[in-house]
């Protein structure tokens, strides 16, 4: 047993002896970042405030402090109450603080470790999805008179899914069960068993007590049927994770391109995977241009070989398009590049996941705008392994999981997460609120977008233009029910096609009844209403005409999908501003009745928001404008449209 | 093949870091301060965007009651790197002669947190690094590498975004700035080591040298020119005394030491048995909340 009554620092001896040799051994460790996942009963705080104290990381003054603190809100009686030196979570949690994972550090004699310490028990899936993702090994508590519980299963689940390879099983509070062999040895079975479908390449079961000291830095004694590692020895005999990306293919994703001067073009980045030397043959991607390394930058000099883990700046043979978000790799073995995935999915927002909207997606180095199918299928964090593990679902909530499938608005470099964490792994940011509202680890590649390919024609969209003697556009007219977009789009088409223009109006009501009779006016069958409307206005557009739609499209991100589908300047936002007081009381459907009624669900500007545009480039008032004076208004802002 | 080193792997981290910020905002600047962090913070900048020079100044965000040596060291830093240096002093607090004196929290307040706000509307930048590290305080522990504060500079902890991977969500709103922090993973201890292994300069107050001190409240204070008011009876003393951090020289405890080179000042370190900060007299105003209560105003 440790001795839980001495409580100085006691530095090493050879720092006083020998600075040098000291210095000498220590300068070339290895970093290892773990993640600790248990609730504060499993004793986690003490296991942390533990493994800081038996390493040395803490000062005279903090423990001062932690003696005082002790006494007087510790919950151990006279003996130090270790949860001390790392809490102070509690308090902020109070404060309404966002806390999603705690850093802290400490080195052995071999290795320098990095460990996020994730707190709580609400909000969990998404700090330890957090901590996890930056960690090369797991340490999971569990109480000795408790067992594996199912937030047991859950953090394995986690830590499985987040990528980690090594966990080790610290069943703590062994001194609560008399250090009782059986005990230990049913909970190591229970879990190895549960455990068994995860396929963890590392798996160290290790009675413990946090608060004594058992079996954290040295093997205890009162474990003598114990002969297996101390936490500390399994901590320092996990591979090291560059140890096994290093052997895999070169890659590295361009975050910046450094330019001095005319004769210096240079690739910045984090190489991901691999090894790369000047002379080597690589690939730039998406493009697939093909070229040598040059030379390998650094301000120390270049270098003859680099390695994964290592900012670098790279200069090509060959003058090729390579930009920020590219990834550059080995020519003979380079990541496939896509548009369709599925994809397993973190929701960490509050606000649910809306199928169809378009979300910005970045991955590596690159951003772009992924839009998301409804969820195959929710899995069941707490029965992960079992059968019943996968539940129906149509969006995903705060802390839901879900495989789905996604798309993106261009082909990306990628690979499966399983394979690099670095091409595989990706954030999900609202367009709105530049929030990061998800994580997500791509699994493959979906065929059919490989198989189906863009069919170039003779004729192309410029032709149809030229034919018709006018340049197409999208008058996209929005506003709230009832304010008159119908009516003034259909005004200003008699006006264009006494002007000899070929237009088509898109109508509301008359796609719900035959393209899009077969959706609702739920948020996302609303998108999806629009993202089908926007992709038939841009094959109109292509086929050379003028095209007005009148849709309350109601949303800001969606009128910006369309938006963002068209070439610049074809697409015209016509805002048909009417206040919700006139439109109510024009009421020309009786739909507002019906809402104000309860009636009618999700009727825009009852019980559904209206965004207005923000920058529309028509607006028209409605209340101070004739339907006449609004047609003549749009078409004069609109010519010569040749 | 073998897994890089503890240093090497920091490195590169803080190297990724800095080059997304400046990828990805309008106007980046590097908050520098002349003292260790800011040496080793502005040498990995130097690294990251060699051979260009950093593609952004350094700023400044002086008191007027720096250690003289200080100064010097900021300006041939900056020379050397070939950066341009911005330094600010809060106008107002030079007018009404705010000092450490006689201001107490007050001049903490004014001169930094609020010249520092001044300094960044002034010059319209959107992202800013600093030096802070995540050991260095136990309320550091659960900070981003990048926080976002509002158009008036505000930090709103329940609006924190999480951080996966190395993925680093940079948009904002118009107005909307970032604190970058490099240095988040790095210990006191790594940044002895790198300072060691790569050879950077620092100033030699962080060495002991004979220096001319009084004792206040247990703490040394080094008598760094005629504006240190003397009380009757005071006579300042030359003892061998280095600096652990540096700032403002009435705000800085010295504490005794041989050391005096950086193989010295580590050994020293190592041996010793109290933390960084304690020679500090800002994180002891208002109780241990101090630092949270000061960097919910604004300050680093």
């Amino acid at each position: 047993m440790a001795d839980a009554e001495d409580r100085t620092y006691r530095p090493d001896a050879l720092i006083a002896q020998d600075i040098d040799a000291y210095l000498e051994r220590h300068r070339d460790k290895g970093l290892l970042r773990f993640i600790t996942c248990g609730s504060v009963d499993d004793g986690k705080s003490t296991l942390i405030g533990r493994l800081l104290y038996d390493s040395r990381a803490v000062f005279e003054d903090q423990l001062g402090q932690l003696e005082s603190d002790s006494a007087r809100v510790g919950t151990q009686g006279q003996d130090l109450d270790f949860a001390l030196l790392v809490d102070g979570l509690s308090a902020e949690r109070e404060q309404g603080i966002t806390i999603d994972v705690a850093y802290r550090f400490f080195a052995t004699e071999s290795r320098k470790f990095i460990v996020a310490d994730t707190p709580g028990h609400e909000q969990y899936t998404r700090n330890m999805v957090t901590g996890a993702s930056t960690a090369d090994a797991a340490v999971l508590l569990v109480d000795a008179r408790k067992g594996v519980l199912v937030q047991t299963r859950r953090h394995a689940f986690l830590a499985k899914l987040l990528g980690i390879r090594h966990v080790i099983l610290a069943v703590n509070k062994m001194d609560l069960v008399d250090y009782d062999r059986a005990t230990f040895e049913a909970i190591r079975d229970d879990f190895a068993a549960f455990a068994e479908d995860f396929g963890f390449e590392g798996l160290t079961a290790i009675p413990i007590s946090g608060f004594r000291g058992d079996n954290v830095v040295e093997r205890s004694t009162v474990t003598d049927w114990y002969d297996g590692p101390s936490l500390f020895e399994a901590l320092e005999a996990v591979p090291l994770a560059g140890e096994g990306s290093q052997a895999r293919p070169f890659r590295m994703a361009v975050q910046w391109v450094n330019r001095p001067n005319q004769d210096f073009r240079g690739f910045a980045g984090l190489i991901s995977d691999g090894t790369v030397r000047p002379g080597d043959t690589v690939r730039v991607l998406p493009s697939g241009a093909q070229t040598t390394i040059k030379a390998i930058h650094t301000f120390d000099g270049p270098l003859g070989q680099a390695v994964a883990g290592q900012s670098v700046t790279l200069t090509l043979a060959e003058e090729v398009d390579c930009s920020r978000g590219d990834v550059i790799s080995a020519a003979d073995d380079p990541p496939q590049v896509a548009d369709q995935f599925e994809a397993s999915v973190v929701w960490m927002d509050q606000t649910a996941m809306k199928p169809g909207r378009g979300y910005w997606l970045k991955i590596g180095t690159r951003t772009v705008t992924a839009t998301l199918a409804a969820p195959k299928y929710e899995i069941d964090v707490n029965n992960p392994a079992g059968s019943g593990s996968r539940l129906a679902a149509k969006t995903l909530e705060l802390n839901g999981i879900g495989v789905l499938e996604l798309r993106t608005d261009r082909p990306i470099a990628f690979e499966p997460y399983a394979d690099s964490k670095a091409l595989g792994g990706f954030i999900l940011i609202d367009k709105e609120r530049d929030a990061t509202v998800a994580c997500g680890m791509l699994n493959f590649a979906l065929r059919r977008a490989q198989n189906v390919h863009w069919q170039p024609t003779d004729i192309a969209r410029e032709h149809h233009a030229a034919l018709k003697n006018q340049t197409p556009r999208v008058l996209w007219f929005t506003g709230l029910s009832g304010s008159g977009k119908s009516t003034i789009a259909n005004a200003v088409e008699k006006k264009l096609a006494l002007m000899n223009r070929h237009t088509f109006l898109l109508d509301g009501d008359n796609v719900r009844h035959g393209l899009n009779k077969d959706l609702g006016f739920t948020e996302a069958d609303r998108i999806e209403n629009i993202r089908r409307i926007g992709e038939v206005a841009k094959l109109m557009a292509d086929a050379g005409l003028i095209v007005l739609t009148a849709f309350i499209s109601p949303f800001r991100a969606e009128r910006k999908m369309v938006r963002d589908m068209l070439p610049e300047g074809e697409f015209v936002e016509i805002f048909v501003d009417t206040p919700l007081e006139v439109a109510e009381e024009r009421d020309v459907k009786g739909l507002y009745r019906k809402a104000r009624e309860g009636k009618l669900k999700n009727f825009t500007g009852i019980d559904s928001p209206y965004e207005p545009p923000e920058q529309p480039e028509i607006r028209v008032n409605t209340v101070d404008m004739s339907v006449d004076e609004a047609a003549d208004h749009i078409i004069a802002q609109i010519l010569p449209l040749k | 093949m073998s897994a890089l080193t503890h240093l090497q792997r920091l490195e590169a981290e803080a190297i990724h870091i800095m080059r997304e910020v400046v990828a990805e905002t309008r106007a980046p600047v590097m908050l520098y301060s002349a003292g260790k962090d800011s040496a080793v913070m502005l040498h990995l900048a130097r690294k990251a965007f060699h051979p260009s020079a950093p593609p952004f100044p350094l700023l400044h965000v002086d008191t007027t009651w720096k250690f003289g040596e200080m100064y010097a060291v900021r300006d041939k830093s900056a020379a050397d790197a070939g950066m341009e240096l911005l330094v600010w002093q809060n106008a107002e607090a030079k007018e009404r002669g705010i000092n450490p004196f006689d201001h107490g929290a007050l001049h903490t307040d004014m001169w930094k947190t609020q010249g520092l706000k001044q300094a960044l509307d002034h010059y319209g930048f959107d992202a800013a690094f600093g030096g802070a590290r995540r050991d260095e305080e136990k309320s550091r522990a659960k900070e981003r590498v990048l926080s976002f504060r509002t158009a008036t500079h505000a930090w709103d902890p329940k609006n924190q975004r999480p951080e996966l991977w190395n993925l680093y969500n940079t948009r904002k709103a118009p107005g909307e700035s970032i604190r970058a922090f490099p240095l988040s993973n790095w210990t006191e201890l790594d940044i002895w080591q790198y300072i060691m292994a790569e050879g950077i300069e620092i100033a030699s107050l962080y060495f002991a040298s004979p220096r001319p001190v009084v004792e206040r409240d247990g703490m040394l204070l080094m008598v760094e020119d005629e504006r240190f008011p003397l009380a009757d009876g005071e006579q300042p003393e030359m003892r061998s005394v280095r600096f652990r951090t540096l700032g403002c020289y009435p705000l800085t405890g010295a504490v005794e030491s041989e050391a005096a080179t950086v193989r010295d000042v580590v050994q020293e370190m190592l041996l010793t048995t109290s933390s960084e900060r304690q020679g500090r007299a800002i994180d002891k105003d208002e109780g241990g909340a101090g630092m949270e209560k000061k960097k919910a105003e604004g300050y680093f």
